[in-house]
């Protein structure tokens, strides 16, 4: 079904951020010369994804799991205590994430892609204090 | 669960234990097993036996007691948990695989593993199997989630992976093939509960050289994971119900849509279609027939909507995702153009089974669900349809394990509503649940304690529709922020009765005027929890604020 497969954007998005960490603007110009598609396709395809960063990341990444099963069980107070903390200055990113699917761990944050399980406040900030060089 | 002849440890790497240390575990048992058959060949300056089986496996069921383990010997199963163990992975894989290295090397040359029938794994608990988790499901969809290996094709094959394809292949008779789907009564586990057998068959009338079929594994409801557990534990069982579908419907091609938050089961997706197709369950001409049928995996990018039927086919198309209207549906103009044949994960993975054990024994199925939230045991379990919530919740669940009562129980996530304590015998199918104001939906049950504040949550729900609104419908765009607007005014105790009563017909506009379903759904979370806890609504009302002379900042 080779004719089907020039809408591959998603795909050649993701890999294109996977291996440079974000979507810069010289990247989507050249998907879009590449795959012979307007720049506004790309970009508004791009844009509606949240999962497309067009920002480069910071060194870590830290996920607070804002599904049901991590709201119920305290994900807010964990996500107030890890935002009063300066983790931009540790290189640290904080974001949300809605589910990962391993609600039986809540409330849990994603740290570099693991699962940190039945997280609070105070543990969850000292572990993240040793991920500094 | 039945056993072989010889001992086997079942370690499960489903992304719940694998969290928990689940694939540590299993590597550390695997090489004490090596090393445990290694010393026995040296010493009895023999060829040993083979090593003790170590098997990783998906999803046994009970998950917060993870990482689970299975130990196969003796003619008996026993399932052990590690719940209480504060040790950390590593640590708790090392006791684990000392304490089996020993007990192996005790036995020494004794066929591998054989005398693992009162082996304890030190650190765990037993799961008895007549524990109500375990003994009062009905596994049919998971039946091979837990035992096989899904990463080995011939493990599947040997537990039955493929045999319904071969005999629909076989007969070659595809409306015979639909003329069972219907006759089951199949309805469609994604949420819709639309019946599985009339779709089949308005997309096999379909005219045309080629159509479509995909499967839908986006699972964006929060607290859910049913389609994880499935597409982690057995690819091959809903590719083989794919499979099965592109024959009855005339389909040459197929898509399996996966959100990127599962990288576990996207890569054993990949790899179960790799290896169907070398070995000709998938491809050209399968099975040695004359039909093919070519799968490949598309993963999401973060985007709640695009599990929508229509916005999926944008998405797979390579666009935005956003919903068009329907008609024409997806079975006429899907994704490409072409007839397009959409259905759930559980959906497909039910195929084989129905076909296997026929109508009788197949009875009304079962559906599976994900527990969460404060219960004492949760997990995925696998039960009849109309199974009442209380058993699920009560008695296989355990109840709560917060130390406060059971308030209520979330069901249908973003679409759906709760089901408040009192109500609980209701039995599980769509129907009793509609009438209670929510939705089986696709299959999550989160259980909310006597702590949880109905307003916020209601308040919770409206901000993620609102945050996954696409935008594309001015109901549901606009609409959602306001209801979240008029929700935290409340929390915020500065709403008055006239905020209430806007919330109510607020609600109705956006459940009638919205394009698609996340629009028309979005304010069930809300109707429900003013339906069963409107005091909580009333309580936060600010009587003053009610005062035409009370001017608010
Ligand atoms: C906002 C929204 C999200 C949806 N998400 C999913 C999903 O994650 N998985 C799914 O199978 N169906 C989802 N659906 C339902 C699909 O549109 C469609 O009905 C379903 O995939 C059909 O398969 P079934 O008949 O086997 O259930 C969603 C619907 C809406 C309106
Ligand atoms: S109802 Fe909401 S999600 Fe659906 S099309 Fe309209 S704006 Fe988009
Ligand atoms: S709600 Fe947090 S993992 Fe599911
Ligand atoms: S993930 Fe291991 S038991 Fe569910």
């Amino acid at each position: 079904m080779a004719e089907l497969h020039a809408d591959g954007l998603i795909e050649v998005l993701s890999r294109a951020q996977e291996l440079e960490g974000h979507l810069s603007p010289a990247l989507l110009r050249h998907v879009a010369r590449r795959l012979r598609l307007p720049p506004s396709r790309v970009l508004g395809t791009a844009s509606f994804y949240h999962l497309f960063r067009f920002t480069p990341p910071a060194a870590h990444s830290c996920l607070v799991c804002t599904g049901t099963a991590c709201h119920v069980q305290g994900a807010a107070a964990l996500l107030a205590a890890l935002q009063r903390e300066p983790l931009a200055q540790w290189g640290i990113e904080l974001g949300t994430v809605r589910c990962v699917g391993t609600c039986s761990g809540a409330p849990l944050l994603v740290v570099d892609g693991r699962v940190w399980n039945h997280s609070s406040g105070a543990t969850a900030v000292a572990d993240l204090r040793r991920l500094m060089p | 669960m039945s056993t072989a002849a010889t001992a086997m440890l079942r370690v499960c790497t489903a992304a719940g234990c694998r969290s928990r240390g689940g694939e540590q575990l299993r590597r550390h048992c695997a090489t004490a097993a090596t090393e445990a058959a290694t010393e026995a060949a040296t010493e009895a300056m023999a060829a040993g036996a083979p090593p003790l089986r170590v098997k990783g496996v998906g999803c046994l069921g009970p998950c917060s007691d993870g990482p689970l383990l299975a130990v196969d010997a003796e003619d008996t199963t026993r399932l052990f948990g590690f719940a209480a163990d504060q040790a950390s992975g590593r640590a708790r894989a090392e006791r684990v695989a000392a304490g089996l290295q020993q007990r192996l090397r005790a036995t020494g040359s004794a066929p591998a593993g054989a005398e693992l029938g009162t082996w304890r794994p030190p650190g765990a608990h037993l799961i008895p199997a007549d524990d109500p988790f375990l003994a009062l499901q009905r596994r049919l969809v998971l039946e091979r989630c837990g035992l096989i290996d899904p990463g080995e094709l011939d493990d599947a094959l040997a537990a039955g992976a493929y045999r319904q394809l071969r005999a629909v292949l076989e007969q070659d008779d595809p409306a015979a093939v639909i003329a069972a789907v219907q006759r089951s009564g199949l309805r469609g586990r994604g949420g819709a509960a639309y019946p599985t057998g009339l779709k089949w068959q308005a997309v096999a009338a379909m005219a045309g050289q080629r159509k479509l079929v995909v499967c839908n594994g986006d699972e964006g409801d929060p607290g859910a994971f049913m389609d994880r557990t499935v597409l982690e534990g057995d690819p091959h069982g809903v590719l083989e119900g794919m499979a099965i579908a592109a024959l009855a419907v005339g389909a040459d091609h197929g898509f399996v849509y996966v959100r990127a938050e599962y990288p576990l089961a996207i890569a054993r997706v990949r790899r179960a279609i790799a290896q169907a197709q070398r070995r000709g369950w998938l491809g050209t001409a399968i099975g040695g027939s004359r039909h093919g049928f070519d799968v490949e995996v598309r993963v999401g990018a973060g985007a709640y909507v695009c599990g929508e039927e229509t916005a999926l086919i944008h998405s797979i198309e390579g666009r935005r995702g956003t919903p068009r209207p329907r008609p024409p549906y997806p079975a006429e103009r899907g994704a490409f153009g072409l007839p397009t044949l959409i259905n759930n994960v559980e959906t497909f993975a039910n195929i084989p089974v129905l076909l296997r054990l026929g109508c009788e024994v197949y009875g009304r199925g079962t559906k599976v669900f994900s527990l969460t939230g404060p219960v004492r045991r949760g997990g995925v379990l696998e039960v009849p349809l109309g199974t009442s919530l209380r058993t699920i919740v009560e008695t296989m669940g355990g109840g709560s394990a917060s130390g406060r009562p059971i308030k209520a129980v979330q069901t249908g996530g973003p679409s759906g509503g709760c089901v408040p304590a009192s109500a609980l015998d209701v039995p599980v199918d769509d129907a009793s649940l509609r009438a209670l104001g929510t939705l089986l939906g696709s299959g999550g049950l989160v259980v909310l304690d006597a702590g949880t504040d109905m307003v916020d949550l209601a308040a919770f729900f409206m901000a993620f529709s609102r945050e996954e609104s696409c935008g594309k419908c001015i109901p549901c765009r606009c609409g959602t922020v306001q209801l979240e607007l008029l929700l935290r005014k409340l929390l915020a105790r500065r709403g008055t009765a006239a905020d209430l009563a806007e919330l109510e017909r607020l609600c109705a506009v956006v459940s009638s005027a919205s394009l698609c379903g996340l629009g028309q759904s979005a304010p069930r979370p809300l109707l429900s929890t003013l339906r069963h806890f409107r005091p909580e609504y009333t309580a936060l009302l600010n009587a003053e604020a009610g005062q035409p002379q009370a001017v608010q900042p």
